[in-house]
């Protein structure tokens, strides 16, 4: 039985990966072979068509800002092929990796639909800086085109361009998805709970039990005392939706969403967080920001300063945390499958292939389960570091403790 | 050319993305929050708070029972002490009973006899003094007799009934 479920997945990882290796013969300029950190990469962005097994192509709907005003339309009109890139321009946007770009260029058509040739990208230094440059190939002409705008002001090679990107991604329906399953599963417990309080959990109940039970004794109630009711929803939340998308992350053939290894997510998450913790801080909490009391002058404002950075810095670990930890799983499960690839040179070779896959299944498989793992680990952590800042926040002062470290 | 990684996208924040995730992040919390966590929470809280009051009355009532038992156990160490004083109070008065009646019947029966030897002496003096008339009769008949026979002096005949009168007086 055991071997027979290996030989499966074995059969579907061979299979599910073939258009990698059409990756070398498709005509990219800088990508003749396989690049798998590039491959890795595509396959870890958030994308605005949703691919499952690389061939079912959900369109998504695409809304987007630019000079010349808002464009709203679905991502079939972009015609997506393999690799997610599109076969047709729409006003001006094209989609290159799942993702849309906007053409940066004189002479190219920028209303109604354009059939285009395909892709190129080069390195080009932009301000001092190494970028990708992507080039849309059109009646035997490159245009050069715009990346989305990011709110990164390009220390993370991104910055504002001519174009901004509202669409409900790839991602975003991940989402929608993942809370709409949390809530149907809560919601059938609750009802349970409601309905036979008197009975001992069933069904979901006695699986999300243990979670809520764990996430109240280990997590809000020692850090939070008595007052954990408040906020108890709120890390509740915080935990199963990090977790709920973390786990989603980690189905294989269903999309593979990057959902917490966007760093996008994480801000906002820790920019929740971040609100949460300093709109219920007390005057104990600022004052030992501001001005820590039972120490020198000199000291107090140096603390302040330590303190003030470290409360920016506390939702900034947060963010780099998660976002790190799953995107890090999912390129490390991404490259095991790449190795299939680069022992069977890009799919000329078959022996090479296979070896690749022999290697690459095991490997998969223990990295897939440490994910598993890292996905409980990583939920638990920012839950935890979350509840920890809230009850830093609104700790009581014990009177007599702090006199008697005065004196 | 491998690994020419230059822009890593997923690290790069988007404002669509991070707006999208607000809203429904927000909506979550609020919504599954408000219909699903706080009812599990609040069921939960009650369940437990439950449990211990049931392990509460359970221990409350064990304790009761016990209490009971040794209630009942002295109840009925009273009640045996309690009669068995009974008996003991009834048997003291039965003999007591016995005891009365006893000197009663003792001293009615001394009473009877003692009027029954007043009664005797009393007879006894009426038969004495009946004897004694009779005797007088017959000694005054005998010396009648006596006398009509014998006796010429008065004198010395007096004298001697009188000595003889005195004698039987002396009687």
């Amino acid at each position: 039985m055991k071997s027979r479920i290996f030989f499966i997945v074995f059969l579907l990882l061979t299979v599910v990966y073939k258009p990698f290796s059409q990756e070398g013969a498709h005509g990219h300029d800088s990508h003749a072979a396989f690049d798998p950190g590039a491959t890795a990469l595509h396959h870890i962005s958030d994308a605005n068509v949703y691919s499952i097994l690389d061939f079912i192509r959900i369109p998504l709907p695409v809304i987007l800002k630019s000079d010349a005003g808002w464009d709203i339309f679905s991502s079939s009109r972009f015609s997506v092929g393999a690799h997610e890139d599109g076969t047709q321009a729409y006003n001006g946007y094209v989609m290159h990796h799942g993702s849309v770009y906007r053409v940066n260029d004189h002479g190219f058509p920028m209303n109604g639909q354009a059939r285009i040739d395909g892709f190129s990208t080069k390195v080009e230094k932009v301000n001092g800086k190494d970028k990708d440059i992507h080039y849309v190939l059109y009646q035997a002409r490159s245009y050069r085109l715009d990346a989305r705008s990011t709110l990164d002001g390009g220390i993370l090679g991104g910055g504002i361009t001519s174009f901004m990107d509202f669409s409900p991604t790839k991602n975003v329906i991940s989402m929608i998805l993942v809370s709409l399953l949390l809530f149907w599963l809560f919601r059938k417990a609750a009802v349970a709970y409601k309905n036979n309080p008197d009975r001992a959990p069933k069904g979901v109940q006695g699986v999300l039990e243990p979670l809520v039970i764990f996430i109240r004794d280990d997590v809000a109630v020692p850090f939070l005392g008595k007052n954990y009711k408040k906020y108890f929803p709120f890390l509740l939340s915080l935990f199963f939706f990090i977790l709920g998308l973390n786990l989603f992350g980690q189905i294989p053939f269903l999309g593979g969403s990057n959902i917490t290894g966007s760093l996008t997510v994480t801000m906002v998450l820790a920019i929740i967080v971040f609100i949460v913790v300093n709109i219920n801080g007390n005057k104990h909490y600022w004052s030992h920001i501001f001005w820590m009391p039972g120490v020198p002058i000199p000291i107090r404002i140096l603390l302040a300063a330590v303190e003030v950075m470290g409360l920016f810095i506390k939702p900034l670990t947060l963010t780099l945390r998660l976002a790190g930890n799953i995107s890090a799983g999912h390129i490390a499960v991404l490259s095991f499958i790449g190795l299939i690839f680069i022992f069977g040179k890009s799919g000329e070779s078959l022996a090479g292939s296979t070896v690749g896959t022999f290697l690459s299944v095991p490997l998969t498989m223990f990295m897939m389960t440490i994910e598993l793992i890292v996905a409980f680990v990583q939920a638990f952590v920012f839950t935890i570091l979350a509840a920890s800042y809230i009850g830093a926040a609104i700790e009581e002062v014990d009177h007599d403790h702090v006199e008697s470290i005065h004196h | 050319m491998l690994f020419t990684l230059v822009t890593f996208t997923p690290f790069q924040p988007t404002p669509g993305l991070a707006i999208w995730s607000l809203v429904i992040f927000l909506l979550f919390w609020f919504i599954v929050g408000k219909f699903a966590f706080r009812p599990i929470m609040e069921a939960l809280e009650k369940r437990e708070v439950d449990i211990q009051d049931a392990m509460d009355a359970a221990k409350n009532t064990r304790a009761e029972m016990a209490n009971m038992k040794a209630e009942n156990e002295k109840l009925l160490a009273e009640a045996r002490e309690e009669r068995s004083k009974i008996l003991q109070e009834a048997r003291d008065m039965k003999n007591q009973i016995i005891a009365e009646a006893k000197d009663k019947a003792k001293e009615e029966a001394n009473h009877l006899i003692n009027s029954a030897k007043v009664d005797i002496e009393n007879q006894k003096k009426v038969a004495f003094a009946e004897v004694k008339n009779e005797v007088g009769a017959m000694a005054l008949t005998i010396a009648e007799k006596v006398i009509r026979k014998e006796l010429k002096g008065n004198a010395e005949q007096e004298n001697f009934v009188n000595n003889l009168v005195k004698e039987i007086n002396l009687n």
